[in-house]
C-alpha cells in the first residue's frame, strides 16, 4: 500500500463533515465495500464533486481484498473555478 | 548576466583555487557531462567552467531566497471562524516564509465554530483541533480583542500587511421588513444562538421561555431546526453540554410545549440538511406533525428532486415523518409542527400585554416557476392566525459593512472575483482593490457549511499567490516592500491601549472553562461576558 497524500478529516472521523471525501476509481472495488448508512449519506449529500462512487475515507476501513483499490480526490467544487491554475511546486 | 559568475572574493578565489587543484573527472551521464560538449576548452578547463557556472547558480538562487526571507509576505486575516483559518493553513503552506496574523474582535478564536455550532453537537467541533495546530506550528499568530473599524482601520491594515483577507462572516441578520417586527417576543435566531451558547454578545438577549407554551419559528433550514432542538429538548441531556449556565436554567424553567417550524415553500424546498432533519425527527418522545397534503407534489417538484439528492432524500424523511407516529399527541407530549406554503404579513400585537407578539398573521403561497427549475412562493389572499409568545426569524444571516470596503447591500456580500475585492459593485473585474481579499460568508454570502470554506479558501489563496508571483502586490513602489505586519500592528495598539489577547491567553481561558465545566460534569463551562474572558485571558 502506498500513501503518499493526507486527507482532510475536519470532523475526525465522526461523520460530521464531508472533508474526506473521495471517489472509488474502479466499480469492482466500490461493490466490495459495505453500502454507507444512513448517516454517511447524509454527508455525502454535502460533498462537492459528488459522483456514483463516492464514499467518505474515514468509513473505509483497508482489508486484504480491497488491496489495490485506487481513490481519487474531488479536483475543484461545482461552485468555484480554479480553471486550469496549477500551484508552483515548492 | 553577470551575477551568474560569482565575483572574485577572498571565498571565491578559495573555491577557484580549490576548483584548479581537484580532479575534474565529471560523471558519465550527468547534466554536467552533457555539457562538456558546448564548451571549447580542454576537459580539465571545461569541468571548472561547469562548476563555477553551477556555484553561480546557486549564488543567484540564495540571494533569491534570502531577499524573500528578509522580505517575509506579511497576511492579515480577519476573523478567526473556519474561513480564516482554511485560509492561514494554505497560505502558510504555499508561502514558505510567511507571516500571517489572525485577527478576532472577540478575545477567544473560532468563529461561529464555538458560537454557532449547537452544544448537542460536539464531534462538529472537532475542527478546532486542526485550527490550534496552525497556531501551534509558530507562524500564524493569532491576536484577540482588535475589532475591524474601532481598534484599527481597514486602511491601516493594508499599510501594514502586504495581504489583508477579510473572513469576519455575517454578524447581522435578514430583517422580514413586516409591521410588527420589533415587538417584543421577536428575535434573531443568530441572537438566540448566540445566547444559548455564550457569546458574550448576546448574554443579555433574556428571551422570556415563561409566559408561553408555543414558539414560531420561521425558517426551516439548519439554524431553525437548531433552535427548535435545544428548545424541545430534555434539559437532562443538554445539562452534559457546553450549553451556556444562563441558557440552561432558563430552558429548565421554560414552558413551551409546542414549536412550529414555518416555511414560505414546500417539503422539497426546505433548506434544511439530512444529518440534522434525522435528528430532530428521532427525539424521543416528541410529537410530530406534518399535514400529508402538503407534502402533495407537483411536476418541477419532481424535477428539483431527480437532479438535487439532498432534496430528494429530505422530502423522503419528511415523507415517512408524516405517516409514521400517532395522529395526535398524547398528553403533556411536546410537538413539533413543520407548516409549509405559509409566508408571515405581520406580526400580532397582545391585547393584555401591549408591545408583546401575540402570533403571526400567516398568508397561504402557492409556487411559481421562474426558470431553470427553481420555484418561488407567492401570495394567494388567504390567511389564517397563528398564536404563539414568542418568534425566531430564522430567514439568513447578513454581513456588515465597514468604512472603506465596497459593499453590495443587496447581496450583503463584499462584490469580489475569486476571492479578490473588486472597487465597487459594477461587476467590472479589472478594478480590483490591490491586496485585499474575502473569504468565508463574507465573499459567498451566508450558506454551506464548515467544510465549504475549505474550497473557498482554496480559491482565494490561489488569487493571493497569483498576484504575489505576479508582483502586482505593491507593484507601484519599492517602499511597500518590506511591511511593518504584526510588529507595526501591536505598536499601533499598544498606543491605543487595546488589550490585545494572543493565543496563549484564549489557553488560559480554555483551561479555565474545562476546569469549571469538569466541577459540573461539562466538557467546559463557557464565559460569557467580556470582563470575565479578558480577565481569564490575562491571569
Amino acid at each position: 500500500m502506498s500513501v503518499c497524500t493526507v486527507i482532510a478529516g475536519a470532523c475526525e472521523g465522526s461523520l460530521a463533515c464531508s472533508t474526506c471525501h473521495v471517489i472509488v476509481m474502479d466499480m469492482e472495488y466500490y461493490t466490495k465495500l459495505e453500502d454507507p448508512s444512513d448517516e454517511e449519506n447524509d454527508m455525502l449529500d454535502l460533498a462537492f464533486g459528488l459522483t456514483e462512487t463516492s464514499r467518505l475515507g474515514c468509513q473505509i476501513i483497508a482489508r486484504p481484498e480491497l488491496d489495490g483499490i485506487r481513490l481519487a480526490i474531488p479536483a475543484a467544487t461545482r461552485n468555484f473555478a480554479v480553471d486550469g491554475y496549477v500551484p508552483k511546486p515548492h | 548576466m553577470t551575477s551568474l559568475f560569482p565575483s572574485i572574493t577572498p571565498v571565491t578565489s578559495v573555491y577557484v583555487a580549490a576548483a584548479l587543484m581537484m580532479p575534474h573527472n565529471l560523471t558519465e551521464g550527468t547534466p554536467e557531462k552533457f555539457l562538456f560538449q558546448f564548451l571549447p576548452f580542454p576537459p580539465y578547463l571545461n569541468g571548472i567552467i561547469i562548476k563555477m557556472a553551477i556555484f553561480g547558480a546557486k549564488q543567484v538562487l540564495w540571494r533569491s531566497f534570502t531577499t524573500v526571507a528578509s522580505h517575509p509576505l506579511r497576511v492579515c486575516i480577519v476573523g478567526s471562524g473556519p474561513a480564516g483559518f482554511y485560509t492561514a493553513e494554505k497560505i502558510l503552506k504555499r508561502h514558505q516564509g510567511s507571516q500571517v496574523d489572525i485577527i478576532d474582535r472577540l478575545p477567544t478564536p473560532y468563529g461561529l465554530v464555538r458560537s454557532g455550532v449547537a452544544p448537542d453537537h460536539p464531534e462538529t467541533k472537532n475542527v478546532i483541533n486542526q485550527f490550534s495546530r496552525v497556531v501551534q506550528s509558530g507562524r500564524c499568530s493569532f491576536l484577540g480583542n482588535i475589532a475591524l473599524g474601532s481598534s484599527i482601520s481597514l486602511e491601516e491594515l493594508r499599510e501594514l500587511y502586504h495581504v489583508v483577507v477579510l473572513a469576519y462572516g455575517a454578524e447581522s441578520d435578514r430583517v422580514l421588513g413586516i409591521p410588527g417586527e420589533d415587538l417584543k417576543g421577536i428575535h434573531s435566531a443568530r441572537e438566540f444562538v448566540w445566547w444559548y451558547n455564550g457569546h458574550p454578545d448576546g448574554r443579555n438577549l433574556d428571551p422570556d421561555l415563561k409566559s408561553t407554551d408555543t414558539a414560531v419559528i420561521l425558517g426551516q433550514g439548519n439554524v431553525a431546526l437548531d433552535v427548535a432542538r435545544i428548545l424541545l429538548r430534555r434539559t437532562s441531556e443538554l445539562a452534559a453540554t457546553d450549553i451556556a449556565s444562563h441558557a440552561l436554567t432558563a430552558l429548565e424553567q421554560s414552558s413551551i410545549r409546542k414549536v412550529y417550524l414555518v416555511g414560505r415553500r414546500g417539503p422539497v424546498q426546505a433548506a434544511c440538511t439530512a444529518k440534522e432533519l434525522r435528528e430532530v425527527l428521532g427525539i424521543k418522545d416528541l410529537y410530530i406533525h406534518i399535514k400529508e397534503a402538503d407534502l402533495k407534489t407537483t411536476p418541477a417538484d419532481e424535477e428539483e428532486m431527480k437532479s438535487s439528492r439532498i432534496h430528494k432524500r429530505i422530502y423522503e424523511l419528511l415523507s415517512k415523518a408524516a405517516t409514521a407516529g400517532p395522529s395526535q399527541p398524547s398528553s403533556g407530549q411536546r410537538e413539533l409542527h413543520f407548516v409549509f406554503f405559509r409566508q408571515p404579513d405581520r406580526f400580532l400585537e397582545s391585547h393584555d400585554r401591549k408591545g408583546y407578539v401575540s402570533g403571526v398573521h400567516l398568508e397561504k403561497t402557492a409556487l411559481k416557476g421562474v426558470g431553470s427549475g427553481k420555484q418561488i412562493a407567492i401570495g394567494t389572499g388567504q390567511f389564517e392566525n397563528l398564536s404563539c409568545g414568542i418568534a425566531l426569524k430564522s430567514i439568513g444571516y447578513k454581513s456588515v459593512p465597514v468604512d472603506g470596503l465596497p459593499f453590495d447591500n443587496q447581496k450583503g456580500v463584499v462584490p469580489n472575483v475569486k476571492g479578490r475585492v473588486l472597487s465597487d459593485n459594477s461587476g467590472d473585474p479589472t478594478s480590483v482593490e490591490n491586496g485585499l481579499y474575502v473569504c468565508g460568508w463574507l465573499k459567498r454570502g451566508p450558506t454551506g457549511i464548515i467544510g465549504t470554506n475549505l474550497y473557498c479558501a482554496e480559491e482565494t489563496v490561489a488569487s493571493v499567490s497569483e498576484d504575489v508571483e505576479q508582483g502586482v502586490l505593491g507593484a507601484a513602489t519599492e517602499s511597500n516592500w518590506p511591511k511593518p505586519g504584526r510588529e507595526g500592528l501591536l505598536r499601533i495598539l499598544e498606543d491605543r491601549k487595546v488589550r490585545v489577547v494572543p493565543f496563549s491567553g484564549w489557553e488560559r481561558i480554555d483551561k479555565e472553562e474545562k476546569r469549571l465545566g469538569s466541577l459540573r460534569n461539562k466538557p467546559r463551562e463557557k464565559m460569557t461576558t467580556w470582563e470575565e474572558l479578558l480577565k481569564a485571558a490575562s491571569e
